[in-house]
């Protein structure tokens, strides 16, 4: 059997503090196989943006530093890779598109120029042929009248616009792989739709598999194959998408469902989930949701490996890091 | 692009006539009458007379105004009132030097700031960037024309490298006319390599966080592509601004350094005029180096347009 397009193995990073290295990501494990969309999810500080920054080598140099396992794309080890080679395959075999397309754009270049520059780093072509491409793909992205556009500066795009530029900028060189750093959460709703849309017609139109990052369950449920939840630097659950929606296998996935504003609910407040994701460097043993969850028991503070608890593998292929998957059933989304 | 470019030199022209107003009004300005300077100390109350009539200083201000701007527009600045030198051919035969002191001044800056900058800008809190920090404070408060005393010391006696004083015209032989703008070129730009170091780095320091920074780095542009292209583009504006305030510097700051290096440039020209108190000099002077700023502040807003595209609409 051959190995999935993006495997992400047991991997640990660490950031520099004040008080010394502290753990951010521990052993965190997932695969994306090819043309499948993964939702990374989980809240601000659980380590989605950082999982995805390493997997592309972006992370500052001076202040993190990968301590354990692997990340393959394609079977190539992306771990330790010298940063001329791993430059070769960004925007390559691998793009991303980030959070802000308001920012991500540099304002002094023509976005043709600089979606050109991109092929033109990759496929060694003439610059024609790269202004060409540029458009092409602008046009496949939706952009009307690509060929006048392309020469306009990204402050003249609407911020759906840019967000457009940045995802054809990312097909530029038809990578294996896109990672989406929450591409939609500085658009508006109706924005928001239109871009997943895209993203969805792309991935099925040129097979390329899709990390998508969010903190956004609904999103989740509309463009993933599968959910990779994360909390606290650790993966908590791994499923199906439908399995997770009608059974969540964990207190945290459970949690973040309750969460989700509900359409036929119209009175009442929305549910939240008490407390704040724990700073990394000082959490809590055992389950590091336990001072959060609502089915706590005292074993879960305790741990069941190293004042940690273990990734459970499921029947049926899912992956939970709950002491109680036996015996709790926990509430879908339904 | 074009329509910005047209705009912006538009605008010289009412900044000119505010400029000329300005010069002119020296004359009412400035204490005491040229005509009693010139007619000589023992001079009598008639001859005092006829050279006011002379000097056209019985008409009308504004008739006066109208005769001098006119002949300043064809490039005829009056005369000297004491060489009878036409004021033009003595501004152009100074201002050559002045021109090879700046160029040599802003080169030396340059060659400093730049790489200074970039390496302070990308190596924050280090070694590198502490040295350039620190050279830049220092740089900036020592003042040039003790600086320039130190360097005549230390390279043109102590160790007979450079001339310590006076300028060999470029016609004489470039190699000669080069050697002694070395020393003058050190003072003068050091302080300017102290100020466009530090607001390299800053400006830098602070591009290189931006996100459009990591997308190129996430497309996977060399990282050198990233610093000189992505980089130094957006870091420029306000880089650019202040080498446009430090000619303007450079331009007023070599009166002291043309003193003392002895050369025969146009701030020398400047302060023999003001303590001779010999108007039409003093205002060809005033005229010329307002024109040249005006002149740099154009190319530096007309950069503005292409390093930030924003620009060109407003």
């Amino acid at each position: 059997m051959t190995e999935p397009l993006l495997v992400v193995d047991g991997l640990e990073v660490q950031f520099a503090t004040e008080d010394g290295w502290v753990t951010v990501l521990d052993k965190v494990s997932f695969s994306v196989e090819r043309g499948e969309t993964v939702g990374l999810v989980g809240e601000s500080g659980s380590g989605k943006t950082v999982t995805s920054l390493s997997i592309l080598g972006l992370l500052p140099r001076e202040s993190s530093r990968v301590t354990a396992g692997s990340i393959r794309l394609d079977g190539v080890e992306l771990v330790g890779m010298p940063k001329h080679k791993l430059e070769l395959l960004r925007g390559d075999e691998i793009s991303m598109i980030f959070q802000e397309p308001m920012t991500s754009l540099d304002p002094a270049f023509r976005v043709g120029d600089q979606i050109a520059e991109v092929v033109r780093r990759h496929r060694g072509c003439s610059r024609r042929q790269a202004w060409a491409r540029a458009v092409e793909v602008l046009t496949t992205v939706g952009i009307p009248h690509a060929e006048t556009r392309a020469r306009s500066y990204p402050h003249e795009f609407s911020g759906g616009m840019r967000q457009r530029v940045m995802i054809a900028m990312a097909l530029s060189c038809e990578p294996k792989v896109i990672i989406a750093d929450e591409p939609t959460t500085a658009l508006d709703v109706t924005i928001q739709a239109q871009v997943l849309d895209l993203l969805r017609a792309m991935r099925d139109e040129f097979g390329t598999a899709v990390v998508f990052v969010t903190h956004d369950l609904g999103v989740v449920a509309d463009i993933c194959d599968r959910a990779v939840v994360m909390y606290a630097g650790q993966v908590v659950e791994q499923a199906q998408i439908d399995d997770l929606y009608d059974r969540p296998r964990h207190p945290y996935t459970e949690a973040l469902l309750s969460a989700m504003p509900q359409l036929t609910a119209r009175s009442g407040r929305l549910a939240t989930i008490p407390g704040a994701t724990p700073p990394a460097g000082s959490m809590p043993t055992g389950c590091r949701f336990h001072p959060r969850c609502a089915h706590v028991v005292d074993e879960c503070r305790e741990g069941d490996r190293d004042g940690r608890v273990a990734a459970r593998t499921l029947d049926g292929g899912g992956l939970s890091r709950c002491l109680r998957v036996g015996d709790l059933v926990l509430k879908g989304s339904a | 692009m074009l329509r910005y470019t047209l705009r912006r030199v538009l605008m010289i022209v009412p900044l000119l006539f505010l400029v000329s107003l300005g010069v002119f009004a020296l004359v009412l300005l400035i204490p005491g009458d040229p005509a009693i300077t010139i007619s000589g100390e023992n001079a009598t109350e008639a001859q005092i007379d006829a050279t006011r009539e002379r000097l056209g200083l019985n008409d009308p201000v504004l008739v006066q105004y109208a005769a001098w701007a006119g002949n300043a527009l064809t490039g005829d600045l009056g005369s000297s009132l004491f060489s009878n030198e036409s004021v033009s051919g003595a501004i152009m035969g100074r201002f050559p030097v002045t021109v090879a002191v700046t160029i040599a001044a802003m080169i030396v800056a340059l060659l400093i700031a730049v790489p200074a900058g970039i390496i302070a800008a990308l190596r924050r809190g280090h070694w590198q960037d502490r040295g350039a920090t620190l050279f830049a404070s220092v740089g900036i408060s020592l003042p040039n024309f003790w600086v320039g005393i130190l360097l005549i010391m230390a390279f043109a006696l102590a160790v007979p490298i450079f001339p310590a004083v006076g300028y060999t015209p470029i016609t004489e032989g470039v190699g000669e006319w080069a050697r002694g703008l070395v020393l003058p070129g050190l003072t003068l730009g050091m302080a300017v390599a102290a100020e466009i170091t530090r607001q390299l780095r800053g400006s830098l320091s602070d591009v290189m966080q931006q996100d459009f920074i990591r997308t190129a780095r996430a497309n996977g542009l060399r990282g050198r592509a990233v610093i000189a292209k992505h980089g130094l583009k957006n870091a420029a504006v306000p880089v650019v601004t202040v080498i446009g305030f430090q000619i303007g510097f450079l331009l007023g700051g070599s009166v002291i350094v043309e003193r003392v290096f002895g050369l025969p440039g146009l701030g020398d020209l400047a302060i023999r005029s003001v303590l001779q108190r010999d108007i039409p000099m003093i205002q060809g002077i005033v005229v010329v180096t307002a024109l040249i700023v005006m002149l740099v502040n154009l190319v530096v807003d007309l950069s503005y347009g292409w390093l930030n595209p924003k620009v060109r609409q407003a």
